[in-house]
């Protein structure tokens, strides 16, 4: 197997007493949908935080493309090439969609700080932000205000930001919360889509979608990783039934 | 007519009627509007930080304050000063300290900033005032406008009334359109987007402290070419001009027009000055006049509660009326 595009090791985040993030390693590769699944407050959302540089972490290592990146601000780990998105959704609200993806791609473009030509009159960044909405399924609510689109479509607009930014890694977190069945068959097929020609890293509690496209699977229960592997082992795990099961909470597979 | 061509057209009516205003208006009024062009400059520069970049800074004055003094302190004492390097001067000063000043204040948010700013323009207030560098409370003339000469050719004798007036518009014209360009540039863009939502534009990569650095600099010198601009006028300056007085009353004006549209602030100015000449002019009101403060306050409270965009939301809701009704004309 080719090198890993991401590598923790023993990465931890301790809030002043509570240990959020214990001692986890992982490793993402391109083209591999790795999901993390979990009970609430297992600590999932944190790992995605210390990844993408929205926390620094108390210890531990993060690789991206064998560099050092661990205690990055967001903006650098953004155009290094590392795209999340947000489980609530985190949008420029009135905006178009049109001009959320369009900022999004002019992020990483050599024209950003142009303070004189017009924002629009940059075709590949008009370009870029085009196909991120194409792919998202949003073409067609191009001009609409962002406050004004549906739940499930402002999570769309999530992820088609995400890609307006070219990113490598993916890491999505809990793209498919609230979204209608219709719109989370659409979401699963883009995230197959993509897994092609990305590293994924997941996060989701629709457990249906996360066997439909996780090639890995880690389980994380009190901040520390239980179990790994691909999903048939890791749903026969006895350690990951009993946590879940002595836990009160369905895993349903 | 189109949004675009409607506010184009509002434009130019709005540049020509003031560049007519000398032949009609008499000294007193000439006067009074070329501050108000001033202060609408100094709007505009402050509308780029609390409209456009979301920074609410309740200090300002201090920029405005500042490049009077340099002016004040540079200048040949019993010469004039010429424009082309003071005024140069006095923003680059002016831009120099926002530049100092912001990287330590552009740390904090929300409430915090706008402490930490009101801050930083006392501790210039009372340099000023209490130290002996600027004439103490007393202040400083400046008994000489500057030149504007090209060789031994003067462009304006800014001595004259009218001359000054028209360089004052020009120059409010230019920040206007200026500000325009650079808003719906890129950068611009990336200026909005961290006011809506500056997690996001960290998230998506862009590095968020020099975009509000940049925009809290380029207001600071903006705001030091209104504050060169009325100390030429008065020939005078003094620790007043720098005082939380001031950062307040830019602040109304800037909300009373309407932030982050440009023109609201340069409408603030004008419904803020005329209306506190106008509440205090004892021929109209008599008595009352004594009370101006009363009117202002009544004012200002009426259009918080019925304008929540300012006047300029005002503005748009006259747009918006007059394309329903074209609309509605159109159809058979």
């Amino acid at each position: 197997m080719s090198a890993p595009i991401l590598r923790t090791q023993e990465l931890t985040k301790r809030f002043s007493g509570l240990v959020a993030v214990s001692k986890v390693s992982l490793e993402l590769h391109v083209g591999e949908v790795h999901a993390i699944i979990g009970p609430n407050g297992a600590g999932k959302s944190t790992l995605t935080n210390l990844l993408s540089g929205d926390l620094p972490p108390t210890s531990g290592v993060v690789q991206f493309e064998g560099r050092d990146i661990a205690g990055f601000k967001s903006d650098r780990i953004s155009r290094l090439g590392v795209g999340r998105s947000y489980q609530k959704t985190n949008i420029f609200l009135p905006f178009t969609v049109f001009e959320n993806c369009r900022l999004a791609a002019q992020s990483r473009t050599p024209h950003a700080w142009r303070v004189w030509s017009g924002a629009g009159r940059f075709g590949d960044i008009n370009r870029l932000a085009e196909e991120a909405m194409e792919a998202a399924g949003l073409a067609h609510r191009r001009d609409r205000v962002a406050a004004t689109l549906s739940h499930g479509e402002q999570r769309q607009l999530e992820i088609a930001m995400c890609l307006a930014t070219q990113p490598r890694l993916l890491l999505l977190d809990e793209p498919l919360a609230g979204m209608g069945p219709h719109e989370s068959l659409r979401m699963v097929e883009l995230i197959k889509t993509l897994s092609a020609q990305h590293a994924i890293m997941l996060i989701e509690h629709d457990m249906d979608a996360v066997f439909a496209v996780a090639h890995r699977l880690t389980v994380m229960v009190n901040g520390e990783v239980i179990e790994s592997g691909t999903p048939e082992a890791v749903r026969g795990s006895p350690v990951v039934q009993l946590a879940y099961l002595g836990g009160g909470d369905n895993l349903h597979v | 007519m189109t949004a675009s061509r409607r506010s184009l057209a509002l434009f130019l009516v709005a540049s020509l009627l003031l560049a007519l205003f000398p032949g009609v208006g008499g000294t007193f009024y000439v006067q009074l509007l070329t501050n108000v062009m001033i202060l609408a400059i100094f709007a505009m520069s402050l509308d780029l930080l609390i409209g456009y970049t979301g920074l609410v800074s309740f200090g300002h004055a201090a920029y405005f304050g500042l490049a009077g003094y340099v002016l004040a302190l540079l200048g040949p004492q019993y010469e004039a000063a010429s424009l082309w390097w003071s005024l140069p001067a006095a923003m680059g000063v002016c831009a120099l300290f926002a530049l100092l000043t912001g990287l330590l204040v552009l740390r904090t948010k929300g409430i915090f900033f706008i402490m930490v700013t009101l801050a930083f323009a006392q501790m210039l207030f009372f340099v000023f005032h209490d130290t002996k560098l600027g004439g103490g409370s007393d202040g400083i003339y400046i008994y000489n406008k500057p030149t504007l000469l090209i060789g031994d050719f003067a462009l304006a004798n800014l001595d004259n009334i009218a001359h000054f007036y028209y360089l004052v518009l020009l120059l409010m014209l230019c920040v206007y359109l200026l500000l325009r360009r650079i808003l719906g540039s890129t950068f611009g863009r990336a200026l909005v987007g961290i006011k809506v939502n500056e997690h996001r534009m960290q998230a998506l990569g862009f590095p968020v402290f020099r975009y509000k650095l940049a925009s809290y600099v380029l207001a600071g010198a903006l705001g030091g070419l209104a504050g060169y601009l009325a100390a030429v006028q008065f020939g005078f300056v003094n620790p007043e001009i720098l005082s939380w007085h001031k950062s307040g009353q830019v602040i109304v004006m800037v909300i009373l027009g309407g932030m982050g549209t440009l023109y609201g602030p340069v409408l603030g100015a004008f419904a803020f000055v005329l209306l506190q000449e106008a509440f205090s002019n004892q021929a109209w009101i008599g008595e009352w006049a004594k009370h101006w403060q009363l009117g202002m306050g009544v004012f200002i409270v009426l259009v918080a509660m019925y304008l929540p965009q300012g006047l300029a939301g005002l503005l748009q809701r006259f747009g918006r009326k007059a394309e329903a009704k074209e609309e509605r004309e159109e159809q058979p």
